[in-house]
């Protein structure tokens, strides 16, 4: 029977030939995570369970960036639960300030999640993973605490659907415009419970960075996994990084798809989402004068070096209008020092923003730049739902790193080439 | 056998995980604490005007977002009986089974039952009954490993099961 990325993948975890869409399935999981909202519940399961051992140190990781460095004692007692439960475990993969960065970034550079695993996280946006072609999914704490003991998860073999981005990028156009402009067009839940997988010319020529972009959004429509399958690219990046062997798995030509979307993206401009969706999707020179407050670059979605260099570019020279605060936080420890090292942060200190150590922050209204009633930011971030960086009468415009930077600039939303 | 009755409180489609338990609550897993900020950013009222027993009522996509076992687990804490949607996120969808929070994929229901309707759930029979209007539902059955779940006492009683299998 021929099968996609994701049933070969999955079957490949259990002791099963093949694996079909609707079929539930226990499998084998190569990598599982947790950070300091979702492992406290998860380790308490764990305890529950009366389990004593975690089913290998090697393959569990627990990373607080949410509220880390933390912002308040309670914060710090989840933090110190994760701390004490890896001391007890001997988990080598547990990661404290200064080596930390933000989980789905942290791993892959780490070259600890890899093409073909299975891995799940108790975080949504563990789905990053799919842009190295791996099957990869978010699920909740108990999930997390089950899977910690057993090695092992159930799932529901997930439809897939499939999308074809046919053309060249045009300028300051990125995968983070390329997914907004997806959701845009699908709709929030329109690959509810479905993998997606990206494919076609643009895909083949998006760098690294912009994969795990693309599939970092595909919870927010819905899906359960974004795929991309590996190729030269993945391959460059894999190199001297992959902690262990992997295997590269590829869609048959005649697999089955639920929906084929096909899309030719030469014409597509920077996109942004408006408050409170992310599927709210508007090209940036159609948006009316909008005033903002505050600017953030980073998070899992765009916090990498390519992200910082992106938004460097459009800031270098420049001043952020005296109107906003703009925050750059680059995703992990390794890219806060290359980002150091290639003189960013002197372009954006210069343009007088403020550059932050790691942590996922006010991507989800934790801290480090929580809005007021009534402000307005623009974030390189993911969700822009009502209240998600701080107070529920605030809003949020998602956008890419450089939309964001032209944005801080000029005060308000903004083309780069405004400029 | 799992019967409940009360109130309805009606909301839209995707509501989401952020609407539900706000972030800045989740330095803390205490269900009472959750549960004070229950449904917050979607009516900043809720925790104060909802009665044990109650049943929420939503549109499409319920419980989008982040994979926060602290929703089901705020909406259980602060007396909701069930939640019946048109349909659920999955991530939403395992953790309310892994919390044993009741839910029900009814879209008819959804569509006929509003806030302060008299609601009463047959769980076992998948059967919505607006007591108000004086009409009944059926709701999409659930799936018969999430009855086995549910049967075992959730996810973690089920691991128990088989860890003791294994010790055997």
């Amino acid at each position: 029977m021929s099968m996609t990325i994701s049933e070969k993948i999955l079957a490949a975890h259990t002791d099963q030939a093949e694996v079909h869409p609707g079929e539930l399935i226990e499998a084998r999981v190569d990598f599982a995570l947790g950070n300091d909202i979702t492992a406290p519940l998860a380790i308490e399961a764990f305890r529950r369970a009366g389990a004593k051992k975690v089913f290998d140190p090697e393959r569990v990781a627990l990373i607080p960036d949410h509220f880390a460095p933390n912002k308040d004692i309670a914060s710090a007692m989840q933090v110190k639960m994760l701390r004490d439960f890896a001391h007890e475990q001997g988990l080598p993969h547990f990661y404290e300030v200064g080596r930390m960065g933000v989980e789905h970034a942290l791993l892959p550079e780490q070259g600890l999640v890899l093409p073909g695993d299975v891995i799940i996280g108790a975080d949504s946006h563990t789905c990053t993973y799919g842009a190295l072609g791996a099957f990869s999914t978010g699920v909740g704490s108990t999930d997390l605490g089950a899977a910690m003991i057993t090695g092992k998860v159930w799932f529901k073999v997930p439809a897939s659907v499939k999308f074809v981005y046919k053309g060249k990028r045009g300028p300051w156009v990125g995968g983070k415009d390329l997914i907004l402009y997806t959701i845009g067009q699908i709709g929030v839940d329109g690959a509810r419970y479905m993998a997606m997988e990206f494919t076609g010319e643009a895909i083949d020529s998006l760098p690294m960075s912009d994969r795990f972009t693309m599939s970092n959004m595909a919870i927010e429509a819905g899906a359960k996994a974004g795929l991309i399958a590996p190729d030269a690219t993945t391959e460059a990046y894999l190199k001297n990084r992959a902690a262990r062997p992997y295997r590269c798995y590829a869609s048959d030509p005649d697999a089955h798809y639920d929906a084929v979307y096909e899309w030719d993206i030469s014409n597509l401009t920077p996109v942004v989402a408006l408050p409170h969706s992310p599927g709210n999707v508007r090209p940036v020179s159609e948006i009316p004068k909008t005033d903002i407050d505050q600017v953030v670059i980073g998070s899992c979605t765009n916090g990498r070096l390519e992200d910082l260099r992106e938004a460097a570019k459009v800031l270098k020279g420049k001043k952020v209008s005296p109107n906003v605060r703009c925050l750059v936080i680059p995703a992990t420890q390794r890219i806060y020092q290359d980002a150091m090292r290639e003189g960013l942060f002197e372009i954006f200190l210069d343009a007088e923003a403020a550059v932050s150590t790691p942590t996922c922050g006010p991507c989800l209204g934790g801290h480090m730049g929580i809005l007021a009633a009534g402000e307005r930011a623009v974030a390189t971030t993911n969700r822009n739902f009502v209240g998600r960086m701080g107070h529920p009468e605030s809003e949020v415009y998602l956008s890419n790193p450089a939309v964001a930077a032209a944005s801080a600039v000029l005060g308000r939303i903004a083309h780069p080439d405004e400029l | 056998m799992m019967n409940f009755r009360g109130k309805a409180w009606k909301f839209g489609d995707d509501v989401d995980t952020d609407a539900i338990i706000p972030a800045r609550y989740l330095n803390t897993s205490d269900p009472k604490a959750l549960a004070a900020h229950c449904m917050e950013d979607a009516d900043a009222t809720f925790s104060g005007k909802v009665n044990a027993g109650d049943v929420i009522i939503a549109g499409k996509n319920f419980g989008c977002g982040s994979s926060r076992e602290h929703a089901p687990v705020a909406i259980k804490a602060v007396g909701v009986s069930c939640v019946i949607a048109q349909s659920f996120a999955r991530i939403f969808y395992r953790n309310a089974f892994n919390t044993g929070l009741p839910i029900l994929e009814c879209p008819e229901a959804v569509a006929a039952i509003e806030t302060g309707d008299e609601v009463e759930v047959d769980l076992d029979q998948g059967v919505v009954a607006n007591v108000t209007k004086g009409v009944k539902y059926k709701a999409e059955p659930v799936p018969p490993f999430m009855q086995e779940l549910l049967n075992a006492g959730g996810l973690i009683p089920y691991v128990q099961k088989q860890l003791k299998k294994g010790a055997a």
